[in-house]
């Protein structure tokens, strides 16, 4: 079942009518070779990326078009191997493009050739000829619901089934209770069998018998323990809390969008224990030069006392205090080189699509029986990994389902408690 | 069951004697609190606690998670990773003392010390001071900033621009200057105070000694014509002979020592025969209490026997015998192993007087051992203190001749017998000033602290011998504004260049460097931490003067009561007396804690009538001072004698440590040109006052168990490696007759340990008992301290505890030589710690599961399961679960005693990554679990099996003599393994809890019990005589 959004729909229509529209434009000396195109994508993705899209702006323009809006496929080739010299000679176009990105000068690709950057422009335009990538996230969302099981519909479907078999049923059992009675009415009756088979059934009738008074006590009394219960065991639980931030850092911007590598910045993930929230001087890696007029960022340069003359940390630095959202309690020890490096574990298994969040909420509960549920259920990655060669030997003797964290003492005690 | 009882072990006198304060706590293994008064109905207070639960729940309910912040670096450190622990090699020095070591480092803060087996001279090894020494990093008591005079601080420049100031005036003056110091190992730091003396030339460099070896310096001077102390190597000596010399614990440079000897002590089927070790001594100490054959002397006796060894070996070499000795059992004897063994013998006296150590210089001599296990040619500088320099600068003082004196990193005030008379001096002296990292004793007489760093955060280098080089790098950024002391000494002489870690390399670079690359080679240096040159060997003539030696002693004469006063192995000599893990380390021998006390002989002792925990105060004189202090009864003591242990009486050490005990150095005297710890004609009187000393020693108890401890001696291990060993038989309803092994019988189906089985085997044999695995624990797992009064509650909260036995041959059941036997009894140590039982009686009892076993064999315990019901404890028969009757972190009721968990300076010395527990659950040993999960991870992600070795526990790590081995018995290769000759007992079977032992000498505690434990004990081989009972 694929469910297409409004605004995907709009956005397709919207990027078929942008192809149809721009098409007949496309530079005709710009080679449509398909190796060719492989070639420039790779060309793309080694050197341009980091700053460039085809269909976004990112530290630099979207490079959709780039062939048709610049002044000339010569022009292009002269910036990309030098634009320094390019803005410097005075050029109108050039220096445009400096004052409005910033006045961060592009990198100089002296080293590439001219067959190196068609290819690249190659590329480029076949991007531009497919359009924005619409529909890569629709099929992902989808498959969530499907691995349900019973699809909500279905279940709705159901429910309205069975109330149409009740209201039936009570139908039925009215008509049946009628015909009782008239064949009783044709019998002689004493006059207090007459009342109670004509007893008058009345809400307070109902309301006053003990059965209904003993109903009703249990389900307020064990209600009010359920909910006792529940909220005692949401105690320090803080599922979906999501605090606000000193700086308003988004992860579906970095994440998504520009789709860093999640331990780029949270290196510790690798080494150990702690996934490590990334220190500044890690941000400062690209915002030293990006997005640098943005006030989110000028709080990141005065955390660091930037100087950005001399391109150093000043001696006032005062470090960003971000408020912790994933909470484990002391007496648990959590070590994220276990599951991200041993385990092979996904961040999102654990934390979500963290790349569709602009403030980051807890997504999993980080109860331990969260924990020991995916200790039963996963099976341990032990492929290729010496370690776990004789217990997977020993298993696989002993049993054919596949070796889970459980069957190695994933459950026990003070595998998580010391 | 039937045990054969043919000896008597005993933990202190009053389980001997079966006293009704023993049998009345045996079986209540910690104390109880008082019960309450009345209990009848329900009380006032009953409704206000109903009250108040009802007020916290409703309150919980409502309440939501604290904000919690996350602040990673601004600039993060290229080689920090949070989380990740970083090692550095350093080096510990405190005084003479030293130690090569790595410490260990989680985000900047140093939490661990341990040894650094790169070493040659320490190969590894701690002690207790050294494994402690990181909690007074992190002392309250020190110093924040320097202080001139009455002011709260001062900055640096303030004091130093006066201190220029009043030295200039001094040098215009022409007067004297003295630094005084220990002994300075650091060859840079000499060099330094040399820069110093030439810019204030009338300066003088005094060292001394805590406890002085002045007159060994000198006996070697006369004998060999050089003022030096050579080296030692007990590895090499197949007879020992000490006299008074506790070399495994006080004497000159015992973690090296102690290594050596261990080597000597390792016995295995392969390896049939060990040293043989004669000890003559008054108290007992460590070293005494490891002897084959200990044998009493009074301290005036000393001399004597060491004159009659010399007579009864200068029989044997055909040389003229001199005058006096005095005949003491085993003394013939000794003579004569020492002279079968000529060249692969030892013989070493503790005594300070140059007389003594001259004979014992001349006895070494005849029997070859110079060039064996004597190295003159490799001398060693732990000890350099001059005593009758030191002498002359207090009495100079005192005259008003001295015009400024700074103390560096050392407070005579306290810690010399003449500190009183130096106090008084100072006050005639101009300019004073101390470098010591608080206001001590001697501190507070000074007008000028400009306190030193700690040792971990400063650079600094060390020769313990020579050249034998050792280099200190900080663990740490200074935590308060002190300064090396090095460069305040450059600061005051004026010099420009003043940076002590710029000249540390500057002067390595012109002494050692030999070309190449100097950065790698400098990297290298700090990497290993010590750098060890080749010694041109050569040999020396033995010149000095027996007959005029023999003569200074026999002049020594007996008188009174005989006093001595000695290091013990927890405090030693109270420079790190402040440090809490050392107070609450119970004393190898008394298992004292918290406490200083006077220790009597049995035989003395009886005269008083007392029993050992309950006991009262005494007042002893001599050398015209007089003290109070409580009794403490030493079974092995000779009679006629007591002694003191030093290190206590402190008045500004701080918070832990002021107030406890008196000053005992001041008994000290003057014999021979160097100073004496004895002090005969003392008089003792009792006085009627009581007092309770904190001991551990009977607060946990087998009920007679007699099988605990099995041992054997030498000649009889040489024909059977499994004598000694009990090996139980139990009867069962098929088989009456006690046939049964009890191991074959459970009631369980058994676990199966698919990957590691983690076991340990401890040799009883080598451990010595010095405690450095007490405290290594402590720190490494966050152990807390309770401080005196829980203590004799019985609620010490050690998770491994070093129990330490008497014995004795007679029959159990004749009280009159049991008694006799109490006089000089045997003394045996066992650590102590969850045996992590397989069958483990605390899993079944325990109500809400909260104490399990794991798939690798560990008995599991989970502090936040815990509901306190301590019926683990009850069930448990080693009785090593301890229990939190308090909550000992964040609780200033305890912040005096376990300042670790109670101030935010103590704080940074924890472990992150163990609980500390709360109040009301049970805790014990893990077998470093945390260390476990991380040598699997690292294994784990590289792929690869776990490597032998790569997991040790912190006791493992800290045991110099290599008792202690951990590992997986799973593994056929692992050193465990091997060294247990571990096999399945049941081939269809083989990763069951059922392991064969093929080393006759591995027992089990308590095997009966059927728990099946998986730490293996090796039985103790005494190479003595046997002694017919």
């Amino acid at each position: 079942m694929i469910k297409f959004s409004p605004p995907l729909v709009s956005k397709v229509i919207l990027a078929l009518i942008l192809v149809c529209f721009f098409s007949p434009g496309f530079a005709q000396d710009i080679p449509t070779d398909a190796a060719i195109i492989a070639e420039g994508e790779s060309l793309f993705n080694a050197n341009c990326k980091t700053c460039h899209r085809v269909h976004q702006k990112l530290v630099g323009p979207a490079l959709e078009n780039v062939y048709n809006r610049a002044p000339s496929i010569d022009w292009i080739k002269a910036f990309i191997r030098n634009s320094a010299a390019v803005i410097a000679s005075g050029d109108e176009y050039a220096v445009k493009l400096y004052n409005d990105y910033g006045k961060t000068q592009m990198t100089a690709f002296t080293g590439l050739k001219d067959e190196q950057i068609m290819a690249i422009l190659a590329y480029v335009q076949d991007e531009t000829k497919k359009g924005p990538p619409v529909a890569a996230t629709t099929p992902a969302a989808s498959a969530d619901g499907g691995a349900q099981g019973v699809p909500p519909a279905y279940l709705n479907a159901i429910l309205l089934g069975m109330v149409i078999i009740l209201v039936l049923l009570v139908v039925i059992l009215g008509f049946l209770v009628s015909a009782l009675k008239r064949f009783l009415d044709q019998k002689s009756l004493s006059e207090e069998e007459r009342e109670i088979v004509h007893s008058p059934i009345t809400i307070g009738s109902i309301t006053r018998s003990p059965g209904f008074a003993f109903l009703v006590v249990f389900i307020v009394v064990s209600l009010g323990f359920k909910a006792v219960i529940n909220g005692l065991y949401s105690i320090g639980v803080q599922q979906g809390y999501a605090p606000k931030q000193p700086i308003a850092f988004s992860h579906k911007l970095h994440a998504g969008a520009y789709e860093i590598d999640c331990k780029y910045c949270h290196v510790g993930t690798l080494k150990g224990k702690s996934a490590t929230i990334p220190s500044v001087n890690i941000c400062m890696n690209c915002h030293s030069a990006v997005k640098t007029e943005s006030p989110q960022i000028q709080k990141l340069w005065a955390a660091a006392d930037w100087q950005p003359e001399t391109k150093t940390y000043g001696p006032n630095q005062k470090p960003i205090e971000w408020v912790r959202i994933h909470n484990l309690p002391d007496l648990a020890y959590f070590n994220h080189a276990q599951h991200v490096v041993v385990g092979g574990i996904e961040c999102q298994t654990c934390h979500g699509p963290i790349e569709t969040m602009d403030v980051v909420k807890q997504y999993s509960l980080l109860t331990m029986g969260w924990c020991i549920d995916c200790h039963r259920k996963t099976d341990v990655n032990s492929k290729g990994n010496a370690y776990y060669d004789k217990l997977v030997e020993l298993h696989n003797a002993a049993s054919k389902q596949p070796m889970k964290v459980e069957d190695i003492g994933g459950l026990e005690c003070a595998k998580c408690h010391y | 069951m039937e045990e054969k009882a043919t000896k008597v072990y005993w933990k202190g006198l009053d389980e001997l004697s079966n006293s009704p304060e023993f049998v009345k706590h045996a079986h209540n293994e910690f104390g109880q609190p008082p019960a309450p008064e009345d209990d009848l109905g329900h009380s006032r207070r009953d409704f206000l606690k109903m009250m108040g639960f009802g007020v916290a729940a409703v309150s919980l309910a409502a309440c939501e998670a604290p904000v919690r912040k996350a602040i990673p670096y601004v600039d993060k450190p290229l080689d920090v990773d949070p989380s990740l622990p970083n090692y550095y090699a350093s080096t510990y020095t405190n005084g003479g003392d030293y130690c090569s070591i790595v410490v260990k480092v989680r985000e900047g803060r140093p939490i661990k010390v341990d040894g650094n087996k790169l070493s040659g001279v320490t190969k590894g090894g701690t002690s207790a001071q050294v494994e402690a020494s990181v909690l007074s990093l992190y002392d309250n008591s020190r110093l924040r900033a320097p202080r001139v005079g009455e002011t709260k601080s001062a900055s640096w420049e303030v004091l130093d621009q006066m201190v220029i100031d009043k030295l200039g005036a001094i040098r215009v003056s022409n007067g004297k200057i003295a630094i005084v110091s220990n002994t300075v190992l650091s060859p840079s730091t000499k060099a330094i105070i040399e820069k110093f003396k030439a810019k204030y030339p009338t300066t003088e460099h005094i060292q001394y000694d805590q406890v002085s070896m002045y007159g060994m310096l000198k006996a070697n001077e006369e004998s060999f014509g050089k003022a030096m102390i050579p080296s030692y190597d007990f590895s090499k000596a197949n007879i020992i002979v000490s006299v008074a010399a506790d070399f495994l614990c006080t004497w000159l440079s015992p973690i090296e020592f102690t290594k050596q000897y261990a080597q000597t002590r390792e016995v295995s089927e392969e390896k049939r025969d060990m040293s043989r070790h004669y000890h003559f001594e008054a108290g007992m100490t460590l070293t005494g209490a490891n002897a084959d054959h200990r044998i009493q002397i009074k301290p005036s006796e000393e001399g004597a026997v060491v004159v009659q060894l010399y007579n009864l070996l200068a029989a044997k070499a055909g040389r003229s015998s001199v005058a006096g000795g005095i005949d003491k059992p085993f003394l013939a004897k000794a003579a004569d192993e020492l002279w079968e063994n000529r060249g692969k013998s030892l013989v070493v006296a503790g005594s300070n007087d140059k007389a003594v150590q001259v004979v014992v210089n001349a006895i070494n001599d005849m029997l070859g051992n110079y060039g064996s296990t004597i190295l003159p040619h490799i001398p060693v500088n732990y000890r350099q203190g001059n005593d009758e320099a030191m002498i002359n600068f207090i009495n100079d003082a005192d005259a008003g001749n001295v015009a400024g004196v700074i103390f560096y990193n050392c407070n005579p005030v306290y810690d010399h017998p003449m500190g009183e008379k130096l106090a008084g001096a100072l006050k005639k002296v101009g300019l004073k000033i101390s470098t010591a990292y608080k206001e001590d004793e001697t501190g507070v007489e000074c007008e000028y602290l400009a306190p030193d760093h700690h040792y971990l955060e400063a650079w600094n280098d060390a020769e313990p011998k020579k050249n034998h080089y050792s280099v200190a790098q900080p663990a740490i950024s200074p935590i308060f504004k002190t300064r090396a002391a090095q460069e305040s000494f450059l600061i005051w002489a004026g010099e420009t260049n003043v940076d002590y870690y710029e000249i540390l390399i500057d002067n390595w670079k012109t002494w050692f460097f030999k070309g190449g690359n100097l950065r790698a080679w400098w990297d290298k240096c700090l990497y290993d931490g010590v750098l060890e040159l080749p010694v041109e060997s050569s040999s020396v003539s033995f010149a000095g003067n027996v007959e005029s030696a023999a003569n200074t002693i026999a002049s020594v004469k007996s008188n009174g009561i005989e006093l001595f006063v000695y290091e013990n192995g927890t405090v030693g000599n109270g420079s790190q007396a402040n440090n809490p893990l050392l107070q609450e380390l119970p004393d190898p021998i008394t298992k004292a804690v918290w406490e200083h006390y006077v220790t009597v002989s049995p035989a003395d002792a009886k005269e008083i009538n007392f029993s050992e925990a309950k006991t009262k105060y005494a007042s002893i004189t001599a050398n015209g001072k007089t003290v109070k202090l409580p009794v403490l009864v030493q079974p092995g003591q000779t009679p006629g004698t007591i002694g003191i242990p030093l290190g206590y009486g402190r008045t500004r050490a701080g918070k832990v440590a002021d107030g406890i005990g008196v000053n005992a150095y001041p008994f000290a005297s003057v014999v021979n040109g160097s100073w004496s710890f004895v002090a005969t004609g003392a008089t003792m009187q009792m006085l009627d006052e009581r007092y309770w000393l904190a001991t551990t020693q009977t607060n946990q108890t087998y009920m007679k168990r007699a099988t605990v401890i099995q041992e054997t001696v030498l000649s009889e291990f040489k024909n059977d490696p499994g004598a000694g060993r009990y090996r139980p038989k139990v009867a069962t309803w098929k088989d009456p007759n006690h046939k049964v092994e009890p191991g074959k019988l459970s009631m369980w189906k058994g676990h199966d340990y698919k990957n590691h089985h983690w076991g340990m085997a401890i040799d009883l044999n080598t451990c010595i008992g010095c405690g450095a695995c007490v405290v290594a624990c402590n720190v490494e797992n966050n152990v807390h301290l309770v401080g005196r009064q829980e203590v004799i509650n019985r609620r010490e909260m050690h998770w491994l505890r070093i129990d330490r036995y008497y014995s004795t041959n007679a029959d159990v059941h004749d009280l009159k030589g049991l008694e006799k036997a109490a006089e000089n009894p045997e003394v045996v140590f066992q650590p102590m710690l969850c045996q992590h039982c397989n069958n483990a009686p605390c899993e079944t009892v325990c109500p809400v599961a909260a104490t399990t076993h794991s798939t690798e064999g560990l008995n599991q315990m989970t502090y936040n399961r815990c509901i306190g019901t301590r019926y683990c404890a009850n069930n448990c028969p080693y009785k090593v679960r301890r229990f939190n009757w308090f909550k000992y972190h964040d609780n200033r009721q305890f912040e005096q005693v376990n300042p670790a968990m109670n101030t935010s300076l103590g704080k940074m010395v924890l472990n992150p990554d163990v609980t500390v527990r709360s109040r009301g659950v049970m805790e014990k040993c893990s077998f470093c679990v945390q260390r476990i999960q991380q040598g699997k991870l690292q294994a784990k992600k590289e792929k690869r099996p776990l490597k032998d070795g790569e997991i040790i526990t912190a006791c493992q790590a800290a045991c110099s003599t290599g008792a202690i081995v951990f590992g997986d018995v799973n593994d056929p290769e692992s050193r465990i393994s091997k060294l247990l000759q571990i096999s399945p007992a049941d081939e269809n079977r083989p990763y069951g809890i059922d392991k064969k032992t093929g080393n006759p000498r591995a027992y089990q505690v308590l095997e009966e019990v059927g728990v099946k434990p998986n730490i293996w004990y090796l039985t103790k081989v005494r190479n003595k005589e046997e002694v017919k009972a």
